[in-house]
């Protein structure tokens, strides 16, 4: 299952990352995992939050660009190798990883991270058939 | 000073000789002008038909001005007045509209350009003992070829280096001796803070004078240049519409650029009223060219201002005296010597999409040349999240620019919203560089 992450343009100004921050906190969005994609003058935010559809919405209000992307969220292992396991098995299966992230927190002893594919659809397939847990939309609400 | 002259005779001709001659020309370029389908319109409205209806170098007041704009408009072949079969040369520009300009040249059209540089390089001292190192464009843009003509004509030793490759430049004067540079005072300054870089001390070089041209440069520059390099530095001037570089030079007393008036005749206008400037009054700097056959062109508006000194200079030429270009008419920049229109970067930037309706030209000095620096608001619809789009975007935008105007910004994107609204008129164009 998909789940959507938020990409915000940012310039490199002062305070900007403060006031992304400011918006969500003020309309109660949390934030679940983040990274920061940066340039000499501009960067790229992106979140997964719990309230996604909502979440873009107030950054639009507030001026920020703000862009919906379709990640996927996976249980990985938290022990050395595991996440090495988990791309052998893209690797194997020749999905190629965009790029991807961890999550600020976790629900098992499993440890979670967000992958950017070319292609989600096959991603999903084939991870689920490799007995790879996938991270539902309810899951991140409940985190 | 013993003063050194190319031609002489032509040179030192009393004033009255000099108009006579300018009279004589102008008929035959007037005679020239009838053959193309401009200036047959433009003229018959004033009634001029036939050379003989200019008498006097009074009746050139007759003739309107010619602008740039008819130039245009005139694209490709309205201001042609010969047959493609005496076409030697094409040199055009870019044009705002996408509408370029073009001036073609015969044979004789090239020989006349070069015979002025000639006199130019005599005219500084310099002549064929010198190893010139040439420095400027060469290609579509008039300043390479120019004095390269010229001082292979003077029998200088000729190195067609073109511009840009610091690295190379210095090699080369160092390998070769080079003793005259033809160069913008920006990159003859950026090519002293490179000096060092490259372990070539001054007392490697053989240099002796520079011809430094192209870009609006004050008094103090030249000052700079010459103290920094131990060398004489000459102002030069000129425009593809006149030919190109050649058309006033300083000589060795270094106080203002002889106009060889032989070959133009020079005129100062107010450019609100069209009125005509006297000698000593700054105004916009209008030429006529006597000397091409190929694209007459009478009465041309530069969108220079400057003005004619007064008096007779030391050297003991007759012709009169252009000052430094004091600046332009219109909201032309010049960028390292290139020239740009803030319209010709709208209507490149305008044509992606990706980017919004904001945009600012920024102009810094990044050590001795000048850096130009696009900063354009995306467009948030256009938006993906990636930042490969990003990169292809900043990418696109600098290789367009290149492309169409030959010059090669920094490009910067920033968020909708945060640059600078106007209301009215934009102020989009935001130079940084010190005043010269």
């Amino acid at each position: 299952m998909k789940i959507s992450q938020i990409s915000i343009f940012l310039e490199n100004r002062k305070g900007r990352l403060y006031e992304v921050c400011s918006v969500l906190g003020a309309n109660k969005i949390n934030i679940r995992a983040l990274t920061i994609a940066e340039t000499e003058e501009f960067g790229i935010l992106r979140i997964v939050v719990d309230k996604a559809q909502e979440a873009v919405k107030v950054l639009k209000d507030n001026g920020f660009i703000a862009h919906l992307t379709d990640i996927v969220a996976v249980e990985v292992s938290d022990e050395p190798g595991g996440l090495a396991k988990l791309l052998k098995t893209l690797n194997d299966n020749d999905i190629n990883v965009e790029y991807m992230y961890g999550f600020v927190e976790k629900a098992t002893d499993k440890a979670l991270m967000v992958f950017r594919f070319d292609d989600p659809d096959k991603a999903i397939a084939t991870l689920s058939q490799n007995g790879i847990r996938i991270i539902s939309v309810k899951d991140i609400e409940g985190l | 000073m013993e003063v050194r002259f190319w031609n002489k005779e032509i040179e030192t001709l009393d004033r009255p000789a000099l108009e006579q001659l300018q009279l004589k020309r102008l008929r035959e370029t007037v005679g020239y002008a009838l053959q193309t389908h401009f200036y047959k319109n433009r003229l018959a409205k004033t009634g001029i038909t036939s050379p003989e209806d200019i008498k006097t170098l009074a009746d050139l007041k007759k003739i309107p001005y010619t602008t740039k704009d008819d130039m245009r408009e005139s694209y490709p072949r309205g201001l042609l007045a010969v047959s493609s079969d005496e076409v030697v040369r094409i040199h055009t520009s870019s044009g705002t509209t996408g509408l370029p300009t073009v001036i073609y040249y015969t044979r004789e059209d090239l020989d006349n350009w070069t015979e002025n540089l000639a006199r130019c390089i005599i005219a500084t001292g310099a002549g064929r003992a010198d190893v010139f190192q040439n420095m400027m464009s060469y290609g579509m843009f008039t300043g390479g070829l120019g004095l390269h003509y010229g001082a292979e004509k003077v029998g200088m030793t000729v190195i067609p280096i073109g511009g840009g490759n610091t690295k190379r430049q210095i090699q080369l004067m160092k390998d070769f001796g080079t003793t005259v540079l033809h160069i913008t005072p920006s990159y003859l300054l950026h090519i002293h803070d490179k000096l060092a870089e490259v372990e070539v001390k001054l007392s490697d070089l053989a240099l002796k004078r520079a011809f430094i041209g192209a870009e609006p440069h004050s008094e103090n520059t030249r000052k700079k240049i010459e103290d920094l390099f131990h060398i004489d530095a000459y102002n030069s001037y000129g425009l593809s519409e006149m030919n190109g570089p050649g058309v006033a030079f300083e000589c060795e007393y270094k106080n203002g650029m002889h106009t060889w008036e032989d070959g133009y005749i020079m005129e100062i206008i107010d450019p609100k009223t069209g009125a005509v400037l006297s000698e000593e009054m700054e105004g916009e700097i209008v030429f006529t060219n006597l000397i091409r056959r190929a694209t007459p062109l009478l009465r041309y508006r530069t969108r220079d201002l400057g003005y004619i000194i007064k008096g007779a200079c030391p050297c003991g030429r007759t012709h009169r005296r252009l000052s430094r270009i004091t600046g332009r008419t219109d909201d032309m920049l010049i960028v390292n010597g290139v020239n740009v229109f803030p319209s010709q970067i709208e209507e490149v930037i305008m044509r992606i999409p990706q980017v919004g309706t904001n945009y600012q030209i920024h102009l810094e000095k990044d050590g001795a040349l000048d850096k130009l620096i696009i900063k354009v608001e995306i467009y948030s619809k256009l938006f993906h999240g990636e930042m490969s789009e990003l990169d292809n975007l900043k990418r696109k935008i600098k290789e367009d620019l290149r492309a169409s105007i030959i010059i090669n910004p920094q490009v910067e994107l920033h968020e909708p919203g945060s640059l600078p609204v106007f209301e009215g008129k934009a102020k989009r164009v935001v130079d940084n560089r010190p005043k010269f």
